[in-house]
């Protein structure tokens, strides 16, 4: 059961340490708000791998466009769930919309969130599947057909001209689409970063960290999808394409491993004010989610084994299944940084003098079990976008030509 | 009667209770008197008068009606011990969240003072920055508020106040925090925290008047804001601030 807040706040307040202001025993932002960034930066990171395909025509990585935009498709629509669940007033929350402050970031979320949702992922998978749609609804059953009738949008024109435009527009859309994958996670980066009374926030490198740790989550999301049901699906892994996704995987890392490097020594050689609670924060309160989750067992572990693949010829069979743990690992890594980010963030008092603690409930609302459930549903979410839209079936050729005579 | 005469009665009665609400609502502003163009809130606070008696944090409580539990302050008071060593020991004067069992013995103290903390109702407010709906804003008279109707509790504000001076009200579910008493400012009455103040450390007023207690108290002392470097330009300020504190 949930108690009452105070009750908790009683319990917390034997577990901090130093001054703290008496209004900060609450952490306010939980586990909740740590979920919210994970689902965005997988989102962007799955978008802009499939943006690799269209943009830089990469041959190799084409057989996971479709599953990496409805990966995509799918986090997006469960991602703004926690965030709701979070607010102490969730039906006023359509006034972000309505009567939106421009000068917050916050409010900026809705705007940012809905270019992407409407105009990025539904056009580009829109385009992307249009002549499909039309020429599966031809042979399917009653209802199957008019599901896929209206998604189509009742168009059916599926001339040589029509498909041409298509994919003019899918160019169009990618090209638009990254900087736009980009913006939605870059301004979530933006809501932490721009808190100049947070040390541990307030940092202009904080939009371009989160995004590389976008890009790498979302790599190894796709990596981890594509390898799961490839195989319950009877069919081979594609190695080649397998291996460029792998690789993507380990520049993103090295990137993103270097930019927190940067950030790091940046505090450390400026040493302000707050260097002192933010190293006691480090040593005492995050020394396992940052040191041993974040960087050892989330970052340099997996790039141990990525660059064991690259110095050595490992087999088939032994490479998917490090890639594999790899991908899981780095899954582990960047939601802990997260939890550093956003959980860290608030543990220690803005009068630099004190620790407080974040005790995470099983149930309720802000409980472990909703977020797990928030984890679930995007699979359960993608699962029927498979099973209506399949990514991995074309209609034939056949097919085509036949309707166009 | 029928749908044409309905139709026109109905919207004259609109029309004019329209008119005579806005009439009413204009006629019982101008008879309160009360003009907010006309000020510019501001308090000062002596630490050399402050006693830690706390008055000033029940009477604020009683006033605001501020959850009684220890972890919601609109304002609060810090005591500090700076020993000779050079260390730094600071409480809340609030026994049931001072945490701190540390023993100092009066011969190891340098100097000791109490701190009375409270929104800094900043020129430049980072909460009204980071409100996404617009809930917190701040008034003509200068007094950073809440409109509790409009606040979604997401507590943004709560991360951006560098002083902690804002908390989510456990019933409400939105964000709360020192208003200058604003219900008895605008009607000439002084803050609750300031009339209970047996030493007169906290000093309420017009910034702009120079005549008033607030405008001597800024002529006779040098003063200083909390964490000057953040920009947020604090309407609150402190005579005799030592350097220890944030």
């Amino acid at each position: 059961m949930t108690q009452p807040v105070h009750q908790m706040l009683y319990e917390l307040l034997k577990q901090a340490t130093g001054f703290i202001y008496p209004n900060e025993i609450e952490v306010h932002w939980g586990i909740l708000v740590v979920v919210y960034p994970y689902l965005t930066g997988l989102v962007a990171g799955a978008f802009i791998l499939a943006s690799l395909v269209k943009v830089f025509n990469v041959k190799e990585v084409q057989s996971v466009y479709r599953l990496a935009l409805l990966t995509a498709l799918s986090f997006l629509l469960i991602a703004p769930l926690p965030l709701l669940l979070h607010l102490g007033h969730p039906e006023r929350s359509f006034e972000i919309f309505l009567t939106p402050n421009f000068t917050s970031a916050m409010a900026m979320f809705g705007f940012v969130y809905a270019w992407y949702l409407m105009v990025v992922l539904l056009l580009e998978i829109w385009f992307t599947y249009r002549k499909d749609i039309i020429l599966w609804s031809k042979n399917e059953s009653f209802t199957m057909r008019w599901i896929h009738k209206i998604l189509s949008l009742f168009s059916t024109d599926i001339s040589e001209k029509a498909t041409l435009f298509d994919k003019k527009m899918v160019k169009a859309i990618t090209i638009i689409g990254i900087p736009s994958a980009f913006l939605l996670h870059g301004y979530v980066g933006f809501i932490f970063g721009s808190i100049k009374a947070n040390p541990w926030w307030s940092s202009v490198l904080m939009p371009i960290v989160f995004l590389f740790s976008a890009i790498v989550s979302g790599i190894a999301l796709v990596i981890l999808i594509y390898m799961v049901v490839t195989p319950s699906r009877k069919q081979k892994i594609d190695m080649a394409c397998l291996d460029k996704m792998a690789s993507y995987l380990f520049y993103a890392v090295i990137i993103d491993f270097s930019l927190e490097f940067l950030d790091f020594i940046h505090r450390l050689y400026e040493s302000e004010e707050s260097i002192k609670i933010l190293s006691d924060l480090v040593v005492n309160k995050l020394f396992i989610s940052l040191g041993i989750i974040q960087i050892l067992l989330g970052m340099l572990l997996p790039l141990g084994i990525m660059v064991v693949i690259k110095l050595f010829r490992v087999d088939a069979e032994l490479r998917k299944l490090l890639y594999f743990v790899s991908a899981i690992l780095i899954q582990l890594g960047i939601f802990a940084t997260r939890w550093n980010v956003v959980v860290g963030g608030q543990m220690f008092s803005k009068s630099f003098r004190g620790l407080t603690a974040y005790k995470m409930e099983l149930t309720g609302i802000e409980g472990l079990l909703m977020t797990l459930v928030l984890l679930v549903l995007p699979f359960i979410v993608l699962t029927i976008l498979i099973k209506i839209l399949p990514p991995w079936e074309h209609a034939p050729v056949s097919d085509l030509e036949a309707v166009s005579d | 009667m029928d749908r044409r005469k309905f139709g026109t009665k109905f919207f004259t009665l609109v029309a004019s209770s329209t008119f005579i609400g806005a009439w009413l609502k204009k006629a019982t502003a101008q008879s309160s008197g009360y003009d907010p163009s006309k000020h510019y809130y501001g308090m000062g606070i002596q630490i050399n008068k402050c006693i830690g008696c706390g008055r000033c944090a029940d009477a604020c409580k009683d006033e605001n009606n501020v959850p009684k539990e220890p972890f919601f302050f609109r304002t609060w008071v810090e005591r500090y011990l700076i020993k000779k060593d050079g260390d730094v020991t600071v409480q809340n004067i609030d026994k049931r969240i001072n945490n701190t069992s540390e023993n100092v013995t009066e011969k190891d103290i340098l100097r000791s003072f109490f701190v009375p903390k409270l929104c800094n109702q900043c020129d430049n407010p980072p909460c009204v920055q980071v409100c996404p709906v617009g809930a917190t804003f701040k008034t003509e008279d200068g007094v950073i508020i809440v409109d509790e109707d409009r606040c979604i509790g997401c507590r943004y504000c709560i991360q951006a106040c560098p002083y902690g001076a804002r908390y989510l009200h456990p019933e409400n579910q939105t964000a709360d925090k020192c208003t200058f008493c604003y219900h008895r400012i605008t009607k000439d009455l002084l803050p609750a925290c300031v009339e209970v103040c047996p030493t007169q450390a906290r000093i309420f007023g017009d910034l702009r008047s120079s005549t008033s207690p607030l405008g001597r108290f800024k002529r006779l002392n040098k003063l200083h804001v909390l964490k000057p470097f953040l920009n947020t330009e604090p309407k609150v300020s402190y005579s005799d601030l030592d350097g220890e504190v944030r």
